[in-house]
């Protein structure tokens, strides 16, 4: 019991023998285990529907594994209750496909409710953060280019900005590790290389580990450090960019002819 | 024409609703034969007609005995403060009850209870309740506060319980993976979505509960109301007409104020 315990601990994260279904025999994730490093940048590729959201979902709990144990730096997440849940949550940051800013609330809120875990509501409700907290903030909207956006309304924001915001509300929360779900997804191309570039500079410089789902191969071969194919809810590779084949890319997506 | 032209038959763009016609003959027909029931007939609405302009001609001119204008302005100012009071205290439940009513966020165990109360506090128009309370709890404007109190978590509540099934989970999604408690979800990815349009449900209730305010009064429950209901038996319609002009005025001195306070939340 001890030996893998221990080998938990070393990584970032740690799955093992994860399952997941919505549905009674309807598996979408079957069996994924996985080990992250407590350093670099993990792209888990796939086509869609692969059950990648699913799989990073399972992470922090939005969704609720159906089986298997998930470590993160060898905290068990699957055992934790409601209030260990939120405790762990903090120090997970999440970036969204479709950025999830809270639409009506400013630049500056968003970021700060990177801190929500940390306040109590009367604070929280009236705006009352830690001046630290503040000036962190600042500093991550120097950092993402949108100092001069603190107090426009998110709504008012383009996708790349938004994303930037939604980095920075991640990076915000201080987290021991990051996911990444599809992240570039709703970009164009420029942009979608913009926001992978600033996402793993700000992660390199902070050394948090990144898990993220990208279904962009060319773009995963250029910033991973770890990549992890999967197709129809298993992990059919596990490795270097670099040795990741034509043959393997059949296999994850099917067919051929859309290969160059 | 072309031989081939013709050989096709013409094609139709809209295909008839049978079933819609057939049922707006049916309402048609109700329509006529409830009003033939009910003796709705025109000589009676020509001879109404006429004993209106009469009752209108004996209104003229308004009173303005000072006396009778303070005992007015009582009233109003009482109804004023029913309204006031209901309003503030129904908007104030009608929060956490709208919220543990919405389905996209509470389990059924929760809303389904909740979602019966508000029905029942729907059910009833509120001089209905108005003469439940004062059979409860005396004559006055305590029995027309609660009763509007009432109405408005109905309406308020119910409103609010939708706006709030309509919301974008991503963003409370959003705020849950960063390990916020479930007050600060609320606070900051529930609210920020629905706040607008409490506010503009808010104040449409403010105004229909001022409106209702000086009805009550003619149950008994406080306000305007009885005064008016008054003047009605003893046939002062001078007075009555004063009384129907100074709640025109404030109506839409309160008009006035709800859009102001619609423009500070938009």
């Amino acid at each position: 019991m001890s030996e893998p315990q221990q080998s938990a601990a070393a990584a970032a994260l740690q799955i093992r023998g994860l399952s997941k279904e919505y549905r009674r025999g309807v598996p979408v994730l079957r069996d994924v285990s996985l080990t992250v490093a407590p350093t670099g940048i993990t792209a888990i590729i796939g086509p869609s529907g692969t059950g990648k959201s699913t799989l990073i979902r399972c992470i922090n709990r939005l969704v609720e594994p159906t089986a298997g144990q998930i470590f993160v730096h060898g905290v068990d997440v699957t055992r934790l209750n409601r209030r260990k849940l939120r405790e762990m949550r903090r120090s997970i940051g999440m970036v969204f496909q479709e950025y999830n800013l809270v639409e009506r609330l400013t630049v500056m809120e968003n970021v700060l409710s990177g801190r929500l875990g940390y306040m109590s509501s009367i604070k929280a409700w009236l705006r009352r953060y830690p001046q630290a907290d503040i000036e962190a903030a600042f500093e991550l909207l120097d950092t993402v280019g949108l100092t001069d956006y603190a107090n426009q309304r998110a709504d008012a924001l383009s996708g790349g900005q938004r994303q930037r915001v939604g980095i920075a509300r991640a990076v915000m929360q201080r987290p021991q590790i990051m996911l990444a779900d599809e992240p570039t997804s709703s970009l164009d191309p420029k942009t979608s290389v913009e926001i992978m570039e600033l996402m793993v500079s700000i992660a390199r410089t902070r050394n948090i580990p990144v898990v993220v789902n990208i279904h962009n191969v060319p773009l995963a071969r250029r910033f991973a450090t770890h990549i992890v194919g999967m197709t129809g809810g298993r992990i059919v590779y596990d490795g270097d960019p670099a040795g990741l084949t034509d043959d393997h890319l059949k296999q994850i997506y099917g067919g051929e002819d859309w290969l160059e | 024409m072309t031989a081939e032209s013709t050989a096709r038959p013409s094609r139709v763009a809209f295909t008839p609703n049978w079933s819609a016609r057939l049922a707006w003959l049916g309402l048609a027909a109700y329509a006529l034969y409830a009003a033939s029931i009910l003796d709705v007939t025109w000589e009676r609405f020509a001879s109404g007609l006429e004993q209106g302009a009469r009752f209108i001609a004996r209104m003229f001119p308004p009173e303005t005995a000072a006396e009778k204008m303070a005992l007015m302005l009582r009233g109003l100012y009482e109804s004023l403060e029913i309204a006031v009071i209901a309003s503030v205290l129904g908007i104030l439940l009608s929060l956490p009850i709208g919220l543990l009513a919405a389905r996209n966020l509470m389990p059924p165990w929760l809303t389904w209870p909740l979602r019966l109360l508000i029905a029942l506090c729907r059910s009833f128009h509120q001089v209905i309740i108005a003469i439940i309370f004062v059979k409860a709890v005396g004559f006055g404007a305590l029995a027309g506060i609660l009763a509007l109190t009432v109405g408005s978590i109905g309406f308020v509540a119910k409103l609010f319980a939708e706006a709030i099934e309509e919301i974008s989970l991503k963003q409370v999604e959003a705020i849950r993976a960063t390990g916020a408690s479930f007050l600060n979800v609320v606070a900051y990815s529930v609210m920020p979505q629905v706040l607008t349009r409490f506010v503009g449900f808010s104040t449409y209730q403010f105004d229909s509960n001022l409106r209702n305010s000086t009805m009550v009064g003619i149950v008994g429950a406080g306000g305007i109301g009885g005064t008016m209901f008054a003047a009605f038996q003893k046939f002062d319609y001078d007075y009555l007409l004063t009384i129907l002009l100074a709640i025109i005025a404030m109506i839409m001195v309160s008009e006035i104020l709800q859009n102001a306070v619609k423009r500070i939340f938009r």
